[in-house]
């Protein structure tokens, strides 16, 4: 070991402390190995604390008629059928008991009249899934699990960015990174890493998700030569807040269309109708965002180019009760009272469904002792996400890649070893900012990203926008070698975005060199040139790779479903794409 | 719209000062935006905390013209042009700039017992409570931890008392633990020791800085105080206490 590092060791490493984090640390605590958690905020402010309009598990309590097979055939619906079918049948099946494990870990959810729990209707969801309290579900589950974790064993260190996977070998020896408030960097040796680090929503300017949201685990993943999967397929989310432009991107929770909220043009009509006449404004993500863009481009859209969403004719102590985060929000931020006005909505970035492709059932990726679960592992979402899926993904999957990675670690002899030389590369890399004769400022270059991804890689696409950008991006990722900050290394925000910023510049090749390839529309990936689902394309996930220093893209069959669970997806129609 | 002023605090635990900054005003801005148009234009070792930029996470705490508030919900419009000054919340040790070291609550939480559900209950997969059994919780668990309670409370604050009360934020947490239809645990030993909730005076300056309007004194610290004066001082319930195993219903 070296004395420019701090060190510490645990069986178990977990990297992020969102609702996959956390419920992985538990799991993998109860594994009994030793466990250390790292996250780049503070304890219980992650991603996941922001999660408003609920979890989606087939309860059954409001309609009995609901249970994992409906939940099964609407997750791989919503995803169009690139979905890991493996996947959805775990989570469909094991999302209402980890439900019921949060109740008994002390988290409350909105209850039905006879005491039990309270479940919404959500979007291209066939019944009311969504267990919640009022619009602020992901603090509840983000509240629960801490809670749980700190009495359980764990270490948990707070403020701590890793930025890099150590290796032996072919497999996982831990993780370098800093501690933000010194600036001292750290090794943390483990027989396994959880990678539990979230997405990568600040990739776009746009966007509903936090400072956090940079990708760095499925970029450190990247590195290590895990595989990337779907990186094309970016979650838009059909209402963020277009007004005023400070809060531009802000999300309005798909609960207030659960809830009664109604979408109209500048012409006052109810244009989701025309879209999707059976589900209309509970459609899915991907086609009420697209209908809000057609509607603007046909010149039918809001002073700030969105669409209206009413709630005016519900009752307002109704809306209040059910929405309180919601009014607080333009209340505060907008000055508006959506109990009697409505409110202005368009398109935000909100979530990925690609990232690391992972194992089924384990969560292991392609790199020995790497795991990863939440938003960064890839698979349960196929091309578009269903609301309320992402909060059960976060507990089933954290639970099965905290339990494997114990497992996984009883079977290894022995701690890795850590080559100094890994963490010393690492160290240049990071340093390189203060010391070298670079002049281009990180906000700025991130700022640059934002403006690619949302001309060449937004809501519609075409071949040759996407090349454009894909060569602009390249030309970034050169200005990228010359970052220059000024100041110390502790707590240095400046610093920090030095690294987040080359994580997003990976990721965002990925994403067009990804979309570049699928020669469809499918999900949240529209392409223009190629307006239709294409039958053999839809047996296709896209695999990005490193090899030999570069970007490799390629494709991967998706899994056949056995006969008994293609029935069960069998009934309803697809959706097509909004043309 | 002529620029913006903004007075930001600038240094750590050695000192520091308030530095000036003029930011082009945008519709609708909120403080945390001007901190990252700082951070983005003029300097970028500018340290703050924030994370939802929606009042939901509960790290940009600060104090803005003297008063304890969140950054990302305070309109700078309210302002009226005037200069604004925002400064780290004052209770905890500067770390940096706006950032402070808030370590001491985690701290806090973790000697907390945790909610603990009776074996019966444990066993059992679905649990029946009213909406009206838990209504009364979702107020305290709306709390995001922003700590600006903690940073008005006198005994914190001028007493410097983080050795001898947890501070209005556990109340809130303990309040909803001991309030759960189905925890079975007592918390009032540990509210009258350590906990030190007999040094709350119930001035209510907590109350008045919550950005999620928890009635903390009311509904939380006072319902607090009379459990645990009843436990202490009234053999009858501390018999029962010991013999009964489970928690007898009581008043709010
Ligand atoms: C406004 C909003 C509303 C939403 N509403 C819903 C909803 O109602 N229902 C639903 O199902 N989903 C919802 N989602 C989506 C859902 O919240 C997220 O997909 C989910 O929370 C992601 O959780 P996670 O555990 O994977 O990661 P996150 O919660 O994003 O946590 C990532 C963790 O990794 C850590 N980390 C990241 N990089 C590093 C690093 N380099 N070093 C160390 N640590 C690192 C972070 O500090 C953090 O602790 C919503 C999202 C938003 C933004
Ligand atoms: S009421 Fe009690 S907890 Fe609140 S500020 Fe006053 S002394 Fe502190
Ligand atoms: S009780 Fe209110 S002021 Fe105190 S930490 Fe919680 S939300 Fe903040
Ligand atoms: S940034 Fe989350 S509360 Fe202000």
């Amino acid at each position: 070991m070296a004395d420019w590092y701090d060190e510490r060791q645990y069986d178990v490493l977990i990297v992020g402390a969102g609702g996959a984090g956390l419920r992985a640390a538990i799991a993998a605590a109860d594994g009994g190995v030793s466990v250390g958690l790292v996250c780049k905020s503070l304890l219980g402010k992650a991603h996941t604390v922001m999660a408003e309009g609920g979890i989606a598990a087939a309860l059954g309590n409001v309609d009995s008629q609901d249970n994992w097979e409906v939940h099964f055939g609407d997750t791989m619906r919503g995803g169009q059928m690139i979905n890991d079918y493996r996947m959805v049948e775990f989570f469909a099946k094991e999302a209402p008991e980890r439900v019921y494990e949060l109740e008994h870990w002390g988290g409350l959810f909105d209850r039905t009249p006879d005491g039990r729990i309270l479940q919404r209707p959500f979007g291209a969801h066939t019944y009311r899934r969504l267990c919640h309290v009022g619009d602020r579900t992901g603090l509840e589950m983000i509240r629960t699990l801490q809670d749980k974790a700190i009495h359980c064993g764990i270490d948990v260190h707070m403020e701590v960015t890793l930025t890099r996977l150590l290796k032996d070998g072919d497999r996982i020896a831990g993780a370098f990174g800093y501690v933000r408030e010194t600036g001292r960097f750290v090794v943390f040796r483990a027989k396994a890493v959880v990678l539990a680090t979230g997405g990568w929503g600040k990739l776009y300017k746009v966007t509903s998700n936090s400072w956090e949201c940079t990708g760095d685990g499925c970029a450190m993943a990247y590195e290590a030569g895990a595989e990337l999967m779907d990186m094309e397929m970016v979650q838009f989310h059909p209402t963020g807040m277009v007004w005023p432009p400070g809060v531009k991107g802000i999300l309005v929770t798909e609960a207030v269309r659960g809830e009664g909220g109604i979408l109209r043009n500048s012409e006052g009509e109810r244009f989701m109708e025309r879209y999707d006449p059976v589900k209309k404004d509970l459609s899915s993500r991907d086609v009420v965002a697209r209908s809000i863009y057609k509607e603007v481009q046909a010149g039918r859209g809001t002073p700030h180019g969105g669409a209206w969403l009413e709630i005016t004719h519900l009752d307002a102590e109704a809306i209040k009760r059910k929405l309180p985060s919601m009014w607080e929000q333009f209340h505060k931020l907008a000055d508006i009272d959506i109990t009697k006005s409505p409110m202005e909505v368009a398109p935000t970035i909100h979530y990925v469904m690609g990232g690391v492709r992972v194992e089924a059932g384990t969560g292991q990726s392609t790199v020995p002792g790497l795991f990863a679960a939440g938003e960064v592992a890839a698979g349960l979402h196929g091309a578009n996400r269903l609301g309320g899926n992402s909060l059960s993904d976060l507990i089933v999957f954290g639970k099965r890649a905290g339990e494997h990675a114990a497992q996984y670690v009883k079977g290894v002899s022995g701690m890795p070893r850590v080559d100094d030389a890994q963490a010393d590369e690492e160290r240049t890399l990071l340093r390189r900012p203060f010391e070298g004769d670079g002049s281009e400022n990180p906000y700025a270059v991130h700022e640059g990203l934002q403006a690619i991804m949302a001309e060449h890689a937004g809501i519609a696409r075409t071949g040759e926008g996407l090349q454009q950008g894909l060569d602009k991006l390249l030309a970034l990722q050169a200005r990228a070698e010359r970052l220059h900050v000024g100041g110390s290394m502790l707590f240095n925000p400046g610093w920090h975005e030095c690294r987040d910023v080359r994580f997003m510049l990976t990721l965002a090749e990925a994403i067009f060199r990804c979309a570049i390839e699928r020669r469809e529309s499918r999900g949240s990936h529209w392409r223009l040139d190629f307006p239709d689902q294409n039958a053999d394309w839809g047996q296709k996930n896209m695999i990005a790779v490193k090899e030999n220093g570069r970007m490799a893209v390629r494709t991967r069959p998706v899994p056949q479903m056995p006969p008994e669970l293609a029935k069960l997806v069998q009934g309803q129609t697809v959706v097509k794409s909004v043309r | 719209m002529a620029d913006q002023i903004f007075h930001v605090f600038r240094g750590d635990a050695k000192g520091g000062d308030l530095k000036e900054y003029a930011v082009p005003p945008m519709e609708g801005m909120v403080v945390l935006d001007a901190m990252h148009h700082i951070q983005a234009h003029f300097d970028s070792t500018l340290a703050c905390r924030w994370n939802c930029k929606a009042a939901k996470c509960g790290s940009c705490s600060a104090e803005i013209n003297g008063k304890p508030r969140l950054m990302c919900k305070t309109r700078v419009d309210d302002f009226h042009g005037a200069p604004i000054t925002v400064r780290p919340i004052k209770v905890f040790p500067l770390l940096k700039d706006l950032v402070t070291d808030v370590s001491w609550n985690y701290r806090v939480n973790k000697e907390i017992p945790p909610f603990t559900p009776s074996a019966e209950d444990a066993r059992s997969k679905e649990w029946r409570m009213t909406p009206l059994d838990v209504e009364r919780l979702f107020e305290f668990r709306k709390c995001i931890e922003c700590f600006l309670c903690q940073d008005v409370c006198h005994v914190l604050r001028e007493h410097h008392g983080t050795d001898r009360y947890y501070g209005p934020r556990f109340m809130v947490r303990i309040a909803a633990l001991e309030m759960h239809p189905k925890d079975t645990l007592t918390r009032t030993d540990l509210l009258a020791g350590k906990g030190g909730i007999g040094y709350c005076n119930i001035t209510k300056c907590c109350e008045e800085v919550c950005p999620e309007s928890i009635h903390i004194t009311d509904n939380a610290i006072i319902p607090l105080k009379e459990r645990t004066a009843d436990d202490h001082f009234d053999p009858w319930r501390a018999l029962l206490r010991a013999f009964g195993g489970r928690k007898e219903p009581r008043g709010t």
